[in-house]
């Protein structure tokens, strides 16, 4: 088992003419994903790396049975195609796409919750268990199968700490990033139950960064429902307040959202919480070693 | 994020049809008196700076005036003053009206629920974040119905308004939920919201709109906003650049390595003074652009940190040594990279050939940048 995604994971591409659906159709594809159909209006009939391409979804999930999306159409067009996507059935949504207003993101998360379907992102780079399926953009090279579970609302930064984890001869179970907006389909506490679950997922990694309460609101749930020992990083320590920090939803406003809540937070809930992103695979390798002893 | 100033943002709410005192802009003190002597601004009269941060009153930036000469004597004190960094170049002036009562309201994004709220509290007049939790009611509004008439309600009740200042209010939150909605905003706040007689008038407009809205509203393109004027070359170029008080640039790929950079770099004694992501991108037109950016920001040293994936290090590398020589030779900063990931090797090869410090350490390269910033400071 894993988390989200699974070796029946079929995956139809939202934009597969673009750059950026090309480019990780290829990646997907080597990582071992079924990757089954594209979607670019106006396109079908193509191939996209031996992917065949449809003009809906509806078509695509109808000749390939495709059961989730990887989208990577431009914002403005966005919402449409999560929508598109979930009315052609998806249940599953990862939403690579960055710079989707948040009017229109409140439009597609009650959306898709209303048909019982689920997005990750958006503006993330998806998901990844290794050995399984991969749908979305993260580097294949940074993964080892194994009992490490990630979530993240970063992209490079996470990269890294895969990375990091990996030189240690560990691994992951599932790696998801949730992205870095304001408004995410899937947020910490939507993601924690998913992990618990996971039998195949032994220590949890967290990763945050300044903005909002999605960290706050995990430590609560880990607090009281998650079993599983917690690596944590916040980015942001010396964010100052007011700045948009490269991420929309990494701000600091009126008071709200700053890294030292939030590592208190998670260390009050009984996580490792690292000072710096290169100490998080050296406490998840503690914490394995402790695991091993009991 | 654009920050509309009060007058902008009553503009738009005359265009919801949320009622408003009668007022205009001066930018002179001329104006100031012409404005109210020919009676477009009744008196008396309050004297406002239009600037964008809070406490304007306390600051000596609001003033009181009962006649035309007056006006232009409390125009001459605010105009030019320095507030908060601002410069004062504008002025609205509105007649100043016999208020029984001061209220709270706002709409803005609950990042939890993911839903917009709305805001109301019977406590205006004074900053939102210094009323009690208790005296503020916080309610979630579904983007599919909107605000409903029951919740229009719902907030007369917790404002303690009924007969016609409830008919009042109901007509103006249905014209405050529109408004966020077309406008895309992130805020509307109306702080304080006056009852003068059987109505409401909003005394003061906070309003911020959504830039990842911007290619559906081409009307604020030319508001400058708080942003620094690199900034704002940065925001038409697509770039997140962010400039801090320090003297290290700091350019990393992703938002979050990015932040965490910054902050290994303070806790090693340095002090960054430009937050610069390049993203995803490996574009070697992009990667150009930031360096030329970086060097206008004047930094003492730059700190490069990269972490390839999916672009592999040495292509990366390749970029960076091309976009380096772009850099005007009397522009260009002390550079230390740290580079980690696929085909680490090859890409600190690239750079060290092309005589920038470059180790897969981070912990090194943020003292070696350190020092380095120090060396030439």
């Amino acid at each position: 088992m894993s988390v989200l995604v699974t070796p029946e994971t079929r995956v139809v591409v939202q934009g597969i003419t673009g750059h950026q659906g090309t480019v990780h159709t290829r990646q997907m594809k080597l990582f071992g994903t079924a990757v089954v159909a594209g979607v670019t209006p106006g396109k079908a009939g193509t191939t996209v790396e031996d992917v065949p391409v449809f003009d809906a979804v509806r078509d695509a999930v109808h000749a390939t049975q495709a059961n989730a999306t990887c989208i990577f159409v431009p914002a403005p067009y966005a919402k449409d195609a999560l929508i598109e996507a979930v009315d052609a059935g998806l249940r599953l949504a990862v939403v690579v796409t960055e710079h989707i207003p948040f009017h229109d993101m409140l439009v597609m998360y009650h959306y898709a919750r209303e048909k019982g379907a689920r997005i990750i992102g958006p503006n993330c780079p998806g998901i990844a268990a290794p050995g399984k399926a991969k749908v979305g953009i993260i580097p294949n090279v940074v993964f080892h199968p194994g009992h490490i579970g990630v979530i993240s609302r970063s992209g490079t930064l996470t990269y890294e700490i895969v990375n990091g984890i990996s030189e240690h001869g560990l691994g992951q179970s599932t790696c998801i990033g949730l992205g870095g907006d304001p408004v995410v389909g899937t947020s910490f506490v939507d993601a924690l139950p998913l992990f618990e679950g996971d039998p195949e997922t032994d220590v949890l990694v967290l990763v945050g960064e300044i903005g909002g309460t999605a960290e706050e609101d995990g430590a609560e749930y880990i607090r009281h429902h998650f079993t599983k020992p917690v690596v944590a990083y916040i980015a942001g320590r010396s964010a100052p307040p007011g700045k948009r920090m490269g991420h929309a939803g990494a701000i600091i406003s009126r008071g709200k959202g700053t890294a030292a809540t939030k590592v208190a937070a998670l260390e009050a809930a009984g996580a490792r919480v690292g000072r710096f992103p290169y100490e998080i695979p050296d406490l998840v390798a503690e914490v394995v070693r402790a695991q091993a002893r009991r | 994020m654009v920050k509309l100033a009060e007058w902008r943002g009553k503009e738009l709410f005359r265009k919801y049809g949320v009622p408003l005192p009668r007022g205009s802009v001066a930018r002179s003190p001329a104006e100031a008196e012409a404005l109210t002597r020919d009676g477009t601004v009744p008196l008396p009269c309050v004297v406002k700076a239009q600037v964008l941060a809070g406490g304007r009153g306390k600051g000596g930036a609001v003033r009181f005036a009962n006649t035309p000469l007056e006006a232009r004597a409390a125009a001459e004190a605010i105009l030019g003053l320095d507030f908060k960094g601002e410069t004062v170049k504008e002025l609205l002036l509105e007649e100043k009206l016999p208020i029984t009562q001061e209220l709270y309201l706002s709409i803005t994004l609950d990042r939890t629920l993911r839903t917009p709220v709305l805001i109301s509290s019977a406590k205006g007049g004074v900053e939102i974040e210094s009323v009690d939790d208790a005296e503020i009611d916080r309610q979630p509004v579904h983007p599919f119905p909107g605000l409903t008439a029951y919740e229009r309600r719902h907030a007369a009740k917790v404002l303690g308004v009924a007969g016609p200042v409830a008919r009042s209010l109901d007509g103006l939150l249905a014209a405050l939920w529109q408004a966020f909605q077309r406008e895309d905003a992130e805020l509307i706040e109306i702080n304080p919201l006056a009852r003068v007689g059987d109505g409401l008038v909003a005394l003061d407009a906070k309003v911020i709109i959504e830039d990842d809205a911007a290619f559906r509203h081409p009307e604020y393109a030319e508001i400058r906003d708080d942003r620094t004027p690199l900034e704002e070359i940065a925001r038409e170029k697509e770039i997140a650049f962010v400039q801090l008080d320090g003297n290290i640039g700091v350019i990393a790929n992703g938002a979050g390595l990015t932040m965490a950079t910054l902050d290994v770099l303070k806790e090693f004694g340095g002090d960054p003074g430009v937050f610069l992501d390049l993203g995803g991108t490996d574009d070697p037109k992009k990667v150009t652009e930031a360096f030329l950016l970086m060097a206008q920001a004047k930094p003492k040293a730059v700190f490069l940190n990269i972490f390839g994936g999916v672009t592999r290090c040495d292509t990366v590398a390749t970029g960076l040594v091309a976009a380096m020589q772009q850099v005007p030779a009397a522009e260009r900063f002390p550079l230390v990279a740290r580079i980690r990931g696929n085909n680490e090797k090859e890409g600190i090869e690239i750079l060290c050939a092309a005589g920038i410090t470059a180790t897969p350490g981070l912990k090194e390269s943020v003292q070696a940048v350190v020092a380095a910033a120090r060396g030439s400071a």
